[in-house]
């Protein structure tokens, strides 16, 4: 069903020293903590990992519950906010797409895709052959995905110990983070461009209209990005 | 578990999984050639920075709480040390949350 070469391949890409393991258990540390102290049990922090990683609907859906939001608010706040993982999913499916693996794998794995398991995904698909690209990509999820929730875990138990200044410094960390990924993958026009304009316009579009600034920002960024980086090629 | 929390987090996932799975039946008529596979791999990146730079500079939660000037110094080192280690990832977060901490407690 799964070819367990490729999934045990893929799992192990987090290991080593550029990996995002670190990083990623500190984001979910701080979120499993955030959780303890907004009254989750463990149970219920668990939960929210598994069924959600991706770290800011969490935080979003922490501070909503925080002030009291209708479950409808929390609805479009958290779409809203991962919304991003439509173009990202987009933009990482038709490359592991292969005629002869069942449907169901890739409407399962697509749970995985977060901006560690995209990155790490995208940098390395040209190492392995399409037949087996789903199967890599689902060890690649699953390594990060246990990296979360256990993540989670440490974070729920250690939240007592944990002070309002160790809390302020976890919580740089997922920006940081995602912040080095993004500059370490800017390697062509397209992709420099898409993420200096969206970093420039996201803030901007904040003033018009603060829920909606990362889409319309993250929009015409990409889309301006997409032209210069197509009339460039030419 | 108590109802509404489990409620929220079912609501916060489905949120979630919606734009995934747009995604990926999107992606079954998208090759990766076309020129729609590269515009949509422009946006993936364009609002993954819009939401990282909308973090930093107009932040919620407890990052709210430190300062404006030494989060932006925090950043802009961590930058510099992710590009003078080749580009290693645990370096700069190590150091950004250590340095953050630090400096709002000797505030």
């Amino acid at each position: 069903m799964i070819n367990s070469k490729y999934f045990l391949k893929g799992y192990r890409s987090i290991k080593g020293i550029d990996s995002p393991a670190f990083a990623l258990g500190c984001s979910f540390i701080a979120i499993g903590a955030l959780l303890k102290n907004l009254g989750f049990n463990i149970q219920e922090s668990i939960f929210s990992t598994f069924l959600t990683y991706a770290l800011p609907g969490s935080l979003v859906m922490a501070e909503s519950l925080l002030v009291g939001a209708s479950l409808i608010n929390i609805f479009l706040a958290v779409w809203l906010v991962n919304a991003r993982l439509y173009p990202m999913t987009v933009s990482l499916m038709p490359l592991l797409i292969h005629k002869k693996q069942p449907r169901w794998k890739y409407y399962l794995s697509c749970h995985f895709i977060a901006v560690s398991s995209w990155l790490i995904m995208k940098s390395n698909y040209k190492s392995i052959e399409r037949k087996h690209r789903i199967d890599f990509w689902i060890g690649i999820g699953s390594a990060t995905w246990t990296v979360a929730i256990v993540s989670t875990v440490i974070g729920f138990l250690a939240a007592d110990y944990l002070n309002k200044d160790m809390m302020i410094g976890l919580a740089i960390v997922n920006p940081v983070y995602f912040m080095c990924m993004m500059v370490g993958a800017m390697k062509t026009i397209q992709i420099s461009l898409s993420v200096i304009l969206g970093a420039v316009l996201g803030p901007l579009f904040f003033f018009i209209s603060p829920e909606w600034s990362v889409l319309f920002g993250g929009f015409t960024a990409g889309t301006i990005a997409f032209f210069i980086g197509e009339a460039n090629d030419k | 578990m108590t109802s509404n929390i489990v409620i929220a987090i079912l609501v916060t996932s489905l949120a979630t999984y919606l734009s995934r799975f747009l995604g990926v039946v999107s992606a079954e008529k998208i090759k990766e050639t076309s020129k729609i596979f590269r515009w949509f791999n422009c946006l993936a990146y364009s609002t993954l920075a819009a939401l990282i730079a909308r973090i930093i500079i107009f932040p919620a939660g407890a990052l709210a709480e430190a300062d404006y000037f030494i989060r932006f110094i925090v950043i802009i080192v961590s930058l510099i040390i992710f590009y003078s280690t080749k580009k290693n990832l645990v370096y700069p977060t190590a150091f950004s949350a250590i340095i953050l901490a630090l400096l709002n407690y000797l505030q």
